[in-house]
């Protein structure tokens, strides 16, 4: 996935993009008290044939954003424009023919595949739906290839998923997305569940499997050094939308958004004479409610280069600087040409009262990362 | 003499009707006080059960444990229950991956701090609670008075962890044991939390024994790594010696596999084959044999001994020569 992607066709193309989840309360009658704006306002392209990255912490939005291409989760505002037609708009029959062209790939295989399927049963209900399984022999003959290109021996068609590692449990995962031919797939942290030395043979896996297939993957995950790997442009999310984006190198040599240099700051290299010189830029306190995000820049309350004006009441809008170079920062080229120092940042209390004043305790912060 | 000394620490898990599982064997390592030691590997590696050894955490029913744990002279794994109980908590601290799950949902982080002052440095509630706010913005907790009063669930991840490491140094422990602090956090959060850990080591002289997954973690924090590979210790060298020269083959095919954030890209990583489930018992070999690029007759015969090499121990037939490796790998 090294070349360089020709300015192609675009196949995905996301438009002001909203998903907010209502937080209701009473027992008789819901009332909406307020909402969790998971994703707020995120512009988006992915072209035919690339890999484009989503990073971002937990509660960012990432995985909503996933979703909410695939239409898993209802849209608030905003398109999104797949080969042409728009996805958000579709209904019934029309959605689910078109779902068939885009896939994804879970996090969790142990909880993603139902334990009383046979991986035979996995990889046709699929096909089956989709009228791709008429002919018998010709079912027999496109599980075998399933299998042998995610790498699983033929005997594994009668297995169920707990009779295999981690590892094979997300091969079986992306055969069952292959299965019905998409060109699209939507990979939800796909190796974090993984141990270190299995990690690389499925992140081989995808990249052999798009060289082969001519796929276009959406690769969300946190970990930047994955991700980073096997994409070719990176999009930085916080806090419902996009800080920046970038060509993968670009984004890696020349972070613009303080946030993407304090997570690359932030990541453990695992080479001590690195780890020994290297000034972290360490951010102070946690990632605000989603329910009550910060006025103007999302990142102004963590931001160790804030400014008296514009960062806390104008919200920063994605602007190109340099070729293909998208970033939200009001001033990303004085942070560039280091006309601004930074400086240090008084820790804000994010509580979990912050997320509903009125309710108090309950539901805490990390529940509230979980619905996202 | 060392702070502590494991010698020969062995855990046999038995369980009626099943064949007895040998989840940690012949794990001998020494910390002095000061020093960070590290102890890496993948999942069921027994990293995990190694710590709750030394801690005499683990239930009486169906583990047996042999060997010795040594702390200033003292055998713990000989200690009587209530001797023990002293000595947790005052000498040995421990912070656990989950902070959810290791904090009691229904006390205020307050009362969980102030009972072990209590208990162990003899304080009285009142003379607890200061010193708590104290151990809290310590550990860089905001507005630590009012935090007292809050529950676990009012914290954030991060916040929690703090609030863990708070109360396994309320005592001033001279070995910390850290079971993977930081792997159910943030990247930024955990960046925060290991300049934490490091700051703690640095000004109390704490001995810290650090165990993780992350090889990335390792490189910043520990003086002295152990890589566990089925139980046992494969390979032990100074860190730095261990990252530019990995002598033992799955320490060099862990750090061939993930990808770094300073490398080139576009190089393909080179993944260790199959799986955990490949081992071999040690008794027949070396377990690591069947995923083994250098695997050789004898590694299936014959069951590797931990000797001396290059300054480090390692338990290896056919080890990784560094000028191979530069060249592109063991295989």
């Amino acid at each position: 996935m090294t070349h360089a992607v020709p300015e192609q066709e675009v196949l995905l193309e996301v438009n002001d993009l909203k998903v907010h989840f209502p937080i209701k309360r009473g027992v008789v009658i819901d009332r909406t008290i307020g909402y969790v704006y998971a994703v707020d306002g995120v512009d988006l392209a992915i072209r035919k044939g690339e890999t484009y990255g989503l990073v971002g912490e937990s509660g960012c939005g990432k995985s909503t954003l996933g979703r909410a291409i695939l239409r898993l989760t209802e849209l608030t505002n905003g398109n999104v424009v797949f080969d042409g037609t728009d996805v958000a708009g579709l209904k019934g029959e029309a959605l689910r023919k078109a779902r068939r062209r885009m896939q994804m790939v879970f996090q969790d295989p142990m909880s993603s595949l139902d334990p009383r399927q046979s991986v035979e049963s996995i990889l046709t209900e699929g096909m089956k739906a989709h009228g791709l399984a008429k002919d018998k022999e010709a079912t027999a003959k496109r599980l075998r290839e399933l299998l042998a290109a995610v790498g699983l021996p033929e005997s594994s068609l009668r297995k169920y998923p707990h009779e295999f590692s981690g590892g094979q449990r997300q091969r079986i995962g992306i055969a069952r997305a292959l299965a019905v031919e998409p060109d699209l797939i939507v990979a939800d942290e796909p190796v974090s569940a993984l141990d270190v030395s299995v990690q690389a043979q499925v992140v081989n896996l995808l990249e052999d499997l798009q060289e082969k297939l001519g796929l276009t993957y959406l690769v969300i995950a946190h970990d930047l050094a994955v991700v980073r790997h096997i994409s070719d442009r990176i999009g930085v999310m916080y806090l419902g939308s996009l800080v920046e984006e970038a060509d993968a190198d670009a984004l890696y040599e020349n972070p613009l958004h303080p946030y993407t240099r304090a997570l690359l700051s932030a990541i453990p290299v695992p080479d001590p004479t690195v780890e020994d010189n290297r000034e972290q830029i360490l951010l102070a306190g946690d990632l605000p409610s989603p329910a009550r995000p910060p006025s103007g820049c999302r990142f102004h309350t963590r931001c160790p280069w804030k400014q008296q004006s514009l960062c806390d009441t104008d919200r920063p809008q994605l602007r190109e600087i340099g070729a293909g170079h998208r970033v939200a920062c009001h001033y990303a080229e004085d942070i560039r040409d280091g006309r601004i120092k930074p400086h240090e940042v008084e820790v804000e209390l994010v509580g979990a009262g912050e997320l509903n004043p009125d309710v108090g305790g309950l539901p805490d912060v990390g529940s509230a990362a979980e619905i996202l | 003499m060392a702070l502590l000394e494991v010698r020969d620490l062995k855990v046999v898990f038995q369980r009626r009707g099943e064949k007895p599982f040998t989840a940690v064997d012949e794990v001998s390592f020494d910390v002095e006080p000061g020093q960070t030691v590290g102890l890496v590997g993948e999942s069921g590696c027994g990293k995990s059960v190694t710590s709750l050894a030394i801690m005499r955490l683990l239930a009486k029913r169906g583990n047996q444990v042999s060997g010795s744990v040594s702390f200033e002279g003292t055998d713990l794994l000989r200690l009587s229950d209530k001797e023990m109980r002293d000595r947790r908590g005052r000498d040995l601290g421990m912070v656990f991956q989950d902070p959810l799950s290791s904090l009691n949902p229904v006390i205020p982080i307050g009362l969980q701090i102030t009972e072990v002052l209590e208990r162990h440095r003899g304080m009285s509630r009142k003379v607890a609670s200061v010193e708590a706010a104290e151990l809290l913005d310590k550990v860089g907790i905001p507005d630590p008075a009012r935090r007292l009063s809050e529950y676990p669930h009012q914290l954030s991840g991060g916040m929690r962890q703090r609030a863990l490491i708070a109360i396994a140094l309320a005592c001033r422990p001279r070995l910390l044991i850290a079971d993977e602090p930081t792997t159910a956090l943030d990247v930024t959060i955990q960046a925060q939390i290991l300049a934490l850990l490091r700051e703690l080591v640095q000004d109390t002289g704490t001995a810290l024994i650090m165990i993780t997954h992350d090889l990335g973690v390792v490189a910043g924090l520990c003086d002295q790594v152990n890589v566990l590979y089925g139980g046992k210790i494969v390979e032990r060298a100074e860190r730095h010696a261990l990252f530019a020269e990995p002598r033992h083959p799955y320490t060099h095919g862990l750090l061939a596999s993930i990808p770094r954030l300073d490398a080139g890209r576009g190089e393909k990583l080179i993944p260790i084959r199959g799986s955990v489930a490949d081992n071999i018992p040690w008794d027949g070999g070396c377990a690591f044999a069947p995923r083994c690029p250098n695997a050789l007759g004898v590694c299936r015969e014959v069951s590797p001994q931990l000797t001396p090499d290059r300054g480090g121990l390692l338990r290896c037939h056919n080890p990784v020569i560094p000028a191979v490796a530069a060249r592109g790998g063991a295989r």
